[in-house]
């Protein structure tokens, strides 16, 4: 479709775009590979992915039941507790491991669902003229503006708390920032000749939106959701230590939650705060850099401060 | 469009082209002020529907643990038999309802609010101006040192605050500054916007309560001075690349010159507008560090009110911090219009 393929070299039009996307693909990777603090950020997310894949087999699941916790309370880090224990007597890096699962899980899906609410909004705003994409843009402006923590609270107040609504509650609120970024981009490639020449060609809407504007706009996309999984974990951090996590799950914010409530700060207990919250701030600062780092790759301008 | 930089130089008078005597930068105002009023509009109605997919029984809800009579109880059931759209007008006709009324506080939602909103816009005020000051000049410094030192440790250190949740730095800062973990002597407050017993009005107690909010007011600086400063440094460095600098420095300008009175006012531009939009961030962060600090404000009844849960209230705190953020969107659109007459055209 997009290359004209000599007789000679009888290779599908389909093999000529995905060899010129995979060299694409290859070229961003090489050059992330020099970029020392993307590779540092990659290298924060592969240990705790690492971390939140092992558990069962790093700490048994029956180290997070209150009832068989051997620990003394409020116990200040020693050789058998290397990061203490917590008002229980459980590890508290036993909490921390489990914990990584459900914060990246909830920090992953959450991002998927707001990538895929934010880039359809914002290629069809970009693409459809007149009142349908006047009031796509409109309804994104709405929820840009509504201020997003008391949002994502009243929708989990009213939900209910699960682990899956978590993860609407934040996906559904995260999603304005992508569109309108995804929406200027769109507009930028509308502009082009071959998308001209695909609607002289009587290509549809969807074909258009589908074939030519969504594989322009993906690199933007994916150097976006690097971004946004660190928001989205910070969003799960902060509503479950609000209390609207799932009350079953151990997540980060949700053991943060119970250090608050049972008095860790005025016991001086700072290894049960100090832990989860370190944890966060690694993986969303590795995170950030994975994005910053793939930003000053497929900047357009190049400049890349 | 861009060449036109006064209203006064569009070639074609507005009051040809419109008939009425409007100029493009009322225009732009009017226009500004209409979407916000749209904004809010779709705010109450969002509001009304969000709340209406509550499960459970709607009447239990608001009358939980509440001494209510029977009449009362009959009056609501009657007023939830109605057909949707016939409730649906009868909130739009008076969307700030004085008879909704916290489960939690017994008293109308809005007489709850009033008092806790002093102690918010205290802490969120002070911590914003705070981080927009300190924040611009460390982003100006470190894009004109950009890739030296300074540079290199404010971009790190920041990054790594922008990263944090705002509520743990607090508590870590309680747990050393006021509790005294590690042998430091706790020196300020555990909580609380002020000592119980002193009055508030005296010189004494605005000192009392400057002491209380220490320990906030720097969390929130801190956690939002990194973002302005990420923000402002960024845009310094595109506007370092311009050629009217180029120009300015042939001209023979000391640096500082060169960036005082040239880059820093169109590198301002963007930055004004992400600190206004960012408000709504803002108004997040006063919701976790009240908790943390035990101040009586907005935050800590929204803490509450989630923990009822007390329906009424959350709904009305939610209409309020949207309204807020509408209007801080509003302020920062036409500030913007003022600093840059080129966004009006």
């Amino acid at each position: 479709m997009t290359a004209t393929t000599p007789e000679a070299r009888p290779r599908s039009a389909r093999a000529v775009t995905w060899t010129r996307r995979r060299r694409s693909w290859a070229r961003t990777a090489k050059a992330f590979g020099r970029s020392r603090s993307g590779m540092l950020g990659l290298g924060i997310f592969i240990v705790f992915a690492l971390l939140a894949l092992l558990a069962p087999l790093l700490f048994p699941a029956s180290e997070l039941d209150v009832t068989k916790a051997t620990g003394p309370i409020f116990g200040p880090p020693s050789l058998t507790y290397w990061l203490g224990t917590d008002d229980s007597g459980r590890s508290v890096l036993a909490l921390v491991v489990w914990g990584a699962r459900i914060s990246l899980l909830v920090g992953l899906c959450a991002t998927v669902l707001s990538m895929v609410i934010g880039t359809s909004m914002g290629i069809a705003a970009g693409h459809y003229r007149g009142f349908r994409g006047g009031a796509l843009d409109r309804l994104t402006d709405w929820f840009l503006v509504i201020p997003y923590l008391p949002l994502a609270i009243v929708m989990a107040s009213v939900l209910g708390r699960s682990l899956l609504n978590i993860i609407i509650v934040i996906g559904v609120t995260s999603w304005p920032g992508t569109a309108r970024l995804i929406r200027a981009q769109t507009l930028t490639v509308e502009g082009r000749p071959y998308l001209e020449r695909a609607k002289a060609l009587g290509a549809g809407n969807l074909h258009q939106m589908g074939k030519h504007v969504l594989p322009n706009v993906m690199p933007l996309v994916l150097a976006n959701t690097t971004l946004a999984v660190s928001i989205s974990i910070l969003s799960e951090t902060t509503l479950s230590f609000l209390g609207l996590g799932d009350p079953d799950a151990v997540s980060w914010g949700s053991i943060l939650n119970s250090a608050f409530s049972a008095g860790a700060i005025s016991q001086g207990a700072w290894w049960y705060l100090a832990a989860p919250g370190v944890c966060v701030v690694l993986v969303v600062l590795g995170f950030n850099l994975i994005g910053r780092a793939l930003e000053d790759i497929l900047d357009p301008y190049g400049d890349g401060a | 469009m861009a060449l036109v930089a006064e209203p006064s130089a569009v070639p074609l008078p507005a009051r040809a082209r419109s008939g009425r005597r409007i100029g493009p930068g009322t225009r732009y105002a009017l226009n500004q002020i209409a979407g916000s009023l749209a904004t809010f509009l779709f705010v109450i109605v969002f509001n009304f529907f969000l709340f209406r997919i509550l499960p459970g029984d709607p009447i239990s809800l608001y009358t939980k643990g509440r001494d209510v009579s029977g009449a009362r109880i009959r009056e609501l059931q009657a007023q939830l038999h109605q057909p949707i759209w016939h409730q649906f007008i009868s909130y739009m006709r008076d969307p700030f309802s004085q008879t909704a009324e916290s489960v939690k506080y017994n008293s109308p939602v809005w007489d709850v609010i009033g008092p806790r909103v002093w102690p918010t816009l205290l802490l969120v005020g002070t911590a914003t101006i705070l981080a927009t000051l300190i924040g611009v000049w460390l982003g100006i410094r470190s894009a004109w040192k950009r890739g030296q030192r300074f540079d290199k440790v404010t971009t790190t250190t920041t990054l790594i605050f922008y990263s944090m949740p705002e509520f743990w730095f607090g508590m870590i800062l309680l747990i050393v500054f006021s509790v005294g973990a590690f042998g430091i002597p706790g020196f300020f407050p555990v909580g609380g916007l002020s000592t119980p017993g002193v009055d508030i009005n005296t010189p004494a107690g605005w000192v009392d309560v400057a002491w209380h909010l220490t320990l906030p007011v720097t969390t929130l600086t801190v956690i939002y001075l990194a973002e302005y400063s990420l923000i402002m440094r960024a845009s310094l460095i595109d506007e370092m690349g311009q050629d009217y600098l180029k120009t300015a420095r042939a001209k023979g300008l000391l640096d500082r010159m060169v960036r005082q009175r040239h880059a820093v006012p169109n590198a301002m531009l963007p930055t004004t507008t992400l600190i206004f939009m960012n408000l709504g961030f803002v108004v997040g962060g006063a919701i976790t560090i009240e908790d943390v600090f035990s101040i009586p404000g907005l935050g800590s009844l929204t803490v509450d009110a989630i923990n009822g849960p007390d329906i009424p209230l959350l709904q009305s705190l939610f209409v309020l911090f949207s309204g807020a953020v509408i209007l801080a969107n509003l302020i920062a659109n036409l500030l913007y219009a003022k600093l840059d007459p080129r966004v009006r055209t």
